[in-house]
């Protein structure tokens, strides 16, 4: 039986899916499609691609309006000026006002700025999200301990073609003087997903 | 601007048949009904976001009456 070492340090059968993965990439390194090498650099790339890189993006737009406008304007031009490469999907970057707050789902599937944000959470996937986003944006928003007020406008975005979102939070009070790094530190993934609003820590 | 009531299955249903305001020209992208038979995606097609009132898609909205639900559709798609 073909067995996997767990973070356990036990050995334990392969699931269904880990055995069709292995066999697969096997097939693929022994017909000579990829090498081993290329598969591990894929996968060390995916894991280096967190919601960090989105938080710096934000920080960066909050002290400095003039990236701001631009990243607005061509969320991918302008963040290809911060080094970060948003290939294949054109990056559309949302701002919350005090009069708008805006959240991403993707009814279709589970489209989502991985670039910026990594992989995307499994309640992002779920079909309790991905439908009830859209009919009941701020029974969902509660649920995730966001209360906005009626005042407030909801902004809803569907990602379901080639757009990717991120939301830019507003900055809080309180925060004057603080260095970038330390703004990015309280700009969480689910902020930029619009499920959430930053928070001083 | 009105998406068919039939409409290709990347037109979420939710919004078929629905009237709502272009937001913005996202530019040309690849026609997802060649992308899905290998073909090219040539030529490209205009894509649109489109903004929707939430109270005019469910009956039964309960938010605000200016809440608004924004998607992607392409040309060919719309009416």
């Amino acid at each position: 039986m073909t067995a996997a070492m767990k973070e356990t340090g036990n050995y334990q059968p392969y699931s269904y899916f880990q055995l069709m993965e292995v066999s697969l990439r096997e097939l693929l390194v022994e017909k000579g499609v990829v090498t081993e090498a290329q598969v591990e650099a894929t996968v060390e790339d995916i894991r280096n691609r967190t919601p960090e890189r989105g938080a710096r993006v934000v920080a960066h737009a909050w002290t400095n309006p003039q990236f701001k406008g631009k990243l607005l304007a061509d969320g991918t031009k302008a963040c290809e000026e911060l080094g970060l490469d948003v290939p294949a999907l054109k990056l559309v970057v949302v701002e919350n006002t005090p009069a708008v707050h805006n959240m991403v789902v993707c009814t279709l599937c589970s489209c989502y700025p991985r670039m910026l944000l990594g992989l995307p959470p499994d309640w992002y996937k779920s079909r309790n999200y991905r439908s009830r986003a859209v009919r009941e944006p701020r029974a969902v928003l509660s649920e995730f301990g966001l209360e906005l007020s009626r005042k407030i406008k909801i902004r809803v975005h569907d990602s379901t073609a080639d757009m990717r979102y991120l939301v830019l939070p507003m900055r809080p009070a309180g925060t004057e003087g603080w260095s970038e790094e330390r703004l990015a530190s309280i700009v969480t993934r689910d902020c930029m997903i619009g499920v959430a609003v930053p928070k001083l820590i | 601007m009105k998406a068919y009531p039939l409409g290709h299955i990347r037109t979420p249903f939710y919004i078929r048949g629905h009237s709502g305001i272009v937001e913005r020209l996202c530019g040309a992208f690849g026609n997802p009904e060649e992308l899905a038979q290998m073909r090219s995606g040539e030529p490209k097609q205009p894509l649109y976001r489109v903004r929707f009132l939430q109270k005019e898609l469910w009956p039964d909205y309960r938010g605000s009456a200016e809440d608004v639900v924004e998607v992607e559709i392409f040309q060919h798609w719309l009416e």
